[in-house]
């Protein structure tokens, strides 16, 4: 039996919508036996990259992170991958390309994907050495290595001025260009020819709060100005700007050292063009709605189509017409359904989003705007006349709730609308589980409601992993994820899977969100958060979390007002309950360093007080049966002799455990006191999600387990190496390596980031150790965060972080100056200084502890058991 | 679910004193002694004023006073701070083992008198 010769495609271009549709043949079963032989020319020398993300290129990550999918793609057999090879001339007649190198490939189906150069308006000096645009990773590495060239030169003159540069265009590629150019140290001028940034995207009260983000930044916005020419210094390279007479703020020129052209593409059409293939009024090859051209054997996918009149931008379209092609290929009848324009980028750090008619063109369109200057935000939901349906909307400062309403363009949006425009819209969402099965989730791959949950029904996906590896959603520009964990979760949810992320009945939302909330919205006490953002008066769970988040925004004393009532006891007491009611009591000790009159004021303070006595494994003294109407007799004590709260009571930090370090040890190479008691001094009263250790070891044999802590420091020849997410506890784990060899300076700032940024976004009672798991990215993301500021929060954390090491007081001394907080310690409202008459204790190997029932029941029958008075005399056997 | 048991309230033989109203912060709660026995008074955020068993049966600890107040549905409730059982301050029952009459809080009368909090005892 013989199958038939494969058939031959060709596919002319090899970026990301060529690999798409090679993908979806493949997926498909369209590529073996029988099917067809597919070879890609790729005009770049290197296989299709995501340059969605080029940007990121420029914070460090390596040209590999940006490949797309499964790189074993091109090794299926019967796909070929031609790097580097660049089409000249398509004949129609003989149905072959010819190549720039002189080769030929016959084709029975032909693919241009040709993509869209640059757009570079013609004014004098537009090539000039330092003129760049940015479209593939040759580009931007050109720019990159041109910038640390002038960088070079600059430092070597001694030149006072940083590298400047300009953005020529202020739409999404130019912000793109902006944020790569920031990233490399340059001082960057955007000039925009529109009045406003994003012109495309945004209104103007979306452009006017982007342009004060964005300006927040440093990047200098111009917009209504335009470009006349470019003129070179003396050494030939760009160096001036000009700007045309009547802009905006009578701008004149600008001194650059670079200059990026980022205004714009145009489609690659010059093929079809030379073929006689017809192309649209502004460029594009001409393609009916199944993407074929006026030849039945040429179609064009991406943005050199011209499909309903216009070429598409974005790569979302781009994947559709692939997803069709290869469907046509195979047979199929699938055509355009028209495409979502969404978009939602994070430029410069900054959220911008839009939607659906986001400029309310509809007839009857009614806006519905939330602005707040101050939080930089600005959000716009465009309805239908009666306010029922949304139409679109713009989303600028915080787009947290795009996922949740771009799938509803179109639809009732249900409650009201401001709702979704307030903080707590956020991902929370009045909405998701209505969505219907047929609203697109995904809209860069094209994946529904319906499909997701399918996913986790039939296909047995139990997480969000497993779902986006079945039904790639979220996979590309990853704004849907949110959404899409949603969906999952409440799948899950219906199919007996508790995985809520609800903090509990009172809030819907997680302990990062409800951070979030009362961040944006300031709210300050307990009532009016949950008056306005829950239901009830709280309970045990949201109480303290609540308490320990308004610790973490500011640093009001943990016993202040309406706070004193979220404070589970130990917090509301600053001491740790015990089986009888009693406490325990942990004096600070940094570093685990004690003078000799420390220890013996501590002993004397146990003595004095009948309290049983025990070394931690934090290296300090727990003092236990401190009962609590003596615990600001004990404190009292404790703070003249130089002891402040060790806060063992709190989510908070705990020690930093220290070996002997260099001064003593032989074998030491840095000073691990000295590191641990200041770092403990500068995280001592830290609020937290969940207890804090921190650990430092003087050399590699780490004594001071710091890989069991949840940050652990290793001194090297060079510095600190610094490991995050250990912990020691029901599960054990081992840190992991966050950096090498770091400055003592840089070691703090880092740890710094860390902490803040865990204090923010970890859920509930979860240590760093899930928190690195679970969060998005996991460790690489947090890496990326805290060292190059890949989020560009770097400065609000350590405002934060400067925030509390100034604000710090000791919550024992300052309760102890202050008669209203005393109150609280008194055993009997009635009784203040009544014993609780049930405490009894025996003597166990010299020190109390307390009776057990059977001894109580004897002691009874012999008068043998003690009772706890302030002073306990305590005999040996 | 919940009531599934009537509060173990008896009518007071007397009233004990225990402090001014003024002295309880709201959503907080304090020990007082009654006779010999010692009893939990929650003053809640919209004034109402409760007072059931001090001692947490599940542990033993006299420690209920100090425990988180807040709501569970439309029940106040206390959560006790040793093991975290919720409790209905209304009735004394333990909202997650209602069934069981040994997790149960004994519920004393309470009034406002004069500007002063007093707790029925005896009967």
């Amino acid at each position: 039996m013989s199958t038939p010769a494969p058939r031959q495609l060709v596919v002319v271009g090899g970026g990301m919508v060529a690999h798409r549709l090679v993908e979806a043949l493949v997926d498909r079963g369209g590529v073996a036996d029988g099917g067809w032989q597919v070879t890609v020319l790729a005009e770049e020398p290197r296989a299709p990259y995501d340059r969605v993300a080029l940007t990121s290129y420029f914070s460090g990550r390596d040209p590999q992170d940006l490949a797309l999918g499964d790189p074993g793609l091109w090794d299926t057999p019967g796909v070929q991958l031609r790097r580097g090879e660049q089409v000249t001339e398509v004949d129609r007649a003989a149905r072959v390309v010819r190549t720039a190198g002189g080769r030929e490939h016959g084709y029975d189906a032909l693919v241009l994907a040709t993509g869209s150069s640059p757009f570079v308006p013609p004014v004098e000096g537009k090539d000039l050495p330092g003129c760049f645009v940015y479209r593939t990773i040759d580009d931007v590495a050109a720019l990159r290595q041109y910038v640390s060239e002038v960088d070079t030169r600059r430092q070597e003159d001694g030149s006072p001025r940083p590298v400047t540069g300009a953005v020529v265009g202020g739409g999404l590629l130019g912000l793109e260009a902006a944020g790569a150019l920031t990233a490399l140290g340059v001082q960057t001028h955007v000039v925009e020819f529109a009045p406003r940034l994003m012109p495309l995207q945004v209104d103007e009260g979306g452009g006017e709060a982007l342009q004060r983000l964005v300006g927040a930044l440093g990047v200098q916005v111009h917009a209504g100005t335009a470009t006349a020419k470019l003129t070179a210094g003396r050494d030939g390279r760009v160096a001036r700007m000009h700007a045309a007479e009547g802009s905006a703020a009578g701008l004149t020129h600008l001194d650059v050292d670079v200059v990026v052209f980022a205004a714009g593409v145009r489609p690659r059409d010059e093929l079809a063009r030379a073929c006689e293939l017809p192309v649209g009024p502004r460029g594009g090859v001409v393609v009916d709605p199944s993407c074929r051209t006026e030849d039945p054997a040429v179609w064009a996918i991406g943005e050199v189509a011209c499909l309903d009149g216009r070429t598409w931008g974005l790569v979302a379209p781009g994947y559709t017409m692939a997803e069709i092609v290869a469907d046509q290929l195979l047979g199929g009848a699938a055509e355009f359904p028209g495409a979502d324009l969404s978009t939602k980028l994070k430029l410069l750090g900054v959220d911008v989003a839009s939607f659906g008619d986001a400029f309310g063109t509809s007839p009857g369109a009614l806006s519905v705007v939330y602005g707040d200057p101050v939080a930089g935000v600005y959000k716009k939901l465009v309805l239908s006349d009666d306010a029922r349906t949304l139409l679109g909307g713009i989303l600028v400062g915080d787009a947290s709730a795009y996922a949740g309403l771009r799938p509803l363009v179109g639809r009732e949006l249900g409650g009201d609308p401001a709702a979704w425009l307030l903080p707590e819209g956020a991902e929370g969402g009045p909405a998701s589980a209505e969505l219907p099965d047929d609203a697109a989730v995904c809209s860069c791959n094209n994946v529904t409601a319906g499909a997701i949950r399918d996913a986790v029904r039939c296909d047995g996906c139990a997480d969000l992993g497993a779902v986006k590896a079945c039904t790639k959603a979220g996979t590309s520009c990853g704004s849907c994820l949110p959404l899409v964990k949603k969906l999952v979760t409440t799948e899950l949810a219906a199919a007996g899977v508790t995985v809520s992320s609800a903090l509990c009945e009172h809030f819907d939302v997680s302990r990062a969100q409800l951070f979030d909330v009362v961040r944006v919205t300031g709210i300050t006490s307990f009532s009016e958060l949950v008056d306005r953002h829950g239901r009830g008066r709280g309970c045990d769970i949201c109480k303290p979390v609540v308490a320990s988040i308004l610790a973490s925004l500011d640093s009001g004393h943990v016993l202040d007002g309406e706070r004193a009532t979220l404070q589970d006891t130990n917090d509301h007491v600053m001491a740790n309950i015990q089986k009888d009611g009693t406490y325990s009591v942990v004096p600070r000790i940094p570093g685990g360093e004690v003078t000799p009159e420390g220890l013996i004021a501590i002993g004397e303070v146990a003595r004095d007080f009948g309290l049983y006595t025990k070394i931690t494994g934090g290296q300090r003294i727990d003092l236990f049966g401190a009962r609590m109407e003596l615990l600001p007799a004990i404190w009292e004590r404790l703070v003249a002799a130089g002891f402040e709260s060790g806060h063992a009571y709190g989510k908070s930090l705990r020690t930093v455990k220290s070996c002997v370090g260099s001064t003593w040890c032989r074998y030491g190479v840095q000073d691990s006191v000295a590191l641990a008691i200041a770092l403990e001094l500068r995280y001592r009263g830290l609020r937290s999600p969940h207890k804090i250790k921190l650990g430092v070891s003087g050399c590699a044999r780490e004594c001071a387990e710091a890989r069991g802590k949840d940050v652990g420091v290793i001194a090297t020849d060079n510095g600190w190496n610094l490991y995050v997410g250990g912990n020691g506890g029901f599960t054990p784990r081992h840190a992991k390596l966050l950096a090498e060899d770091l400055d003592t300076e840089t070691l703090v700032r880092t740890i710094d980031r860390f902490l803040v940024y865990y204090v923010r976004t970890a859920d509930r009672l979860q240590r760093t150790a899930p928190w690195l798991e679970e969060i998005e990215g996991g460790l690489d993301h947090v890496r990326a965060v805290v060292l190059d500021d890949s989020l560009g929060i770097a400065a609000d954390l350590d405002a934060a972080m400067a925030d509390h090491v100034e604000g710090y007081t000791d919550e024992w001394r300052a309760t102890l100056e202050d008669p209203e907080k005393l109150r609280r310690f008194a055993s009997f409202v009635n009784a203040p200084d009544s014993p609780d008459p049930s405490l009894s204790y025996v003597v166990e190997r010299g020190q109390p502890r307390p009776s057990t029932a059977a001894e109580r029941t004897a002691g009874e029958a012999t008068g043998a058991v003690l009772v706890a008075g302030p002073r306990l005399e305590v005999f040996s056997r | 679910m919940t009531a599934t048991l009537p509060p173990e309230t008896t009518a007071p033989a007397g009233w004990t004193t225990v402090c001014r109203y003024d002295d309880l912060q709201p959503e907080r709660g304090v020990a007082a002694l009654v006779g010999d026995q010692q009893v939990a008074v929650f003053r809640l955020f919209d004034g109402a004023l409760h007072a059931v068993g001090h001692r947490d049966p599940v542990s033993g600890a006299h420690v209920i006073a100090r425990g988180l107040v807040g709501t569970r549905g439309d029940a106040p409730t206390v959560a006790s701070p040793m093991y975290k059982q919720v409790f209905d301050l209304r009735t004394g029952v333990c909202l997650d083992t209602p069934d069981d009459p040994a997790v149960r809080l004994p519920v004393h009368p309470v009034r406002l008198r004069d500007g002063w909090v007093e707790i029925g005892s005896g009967g």
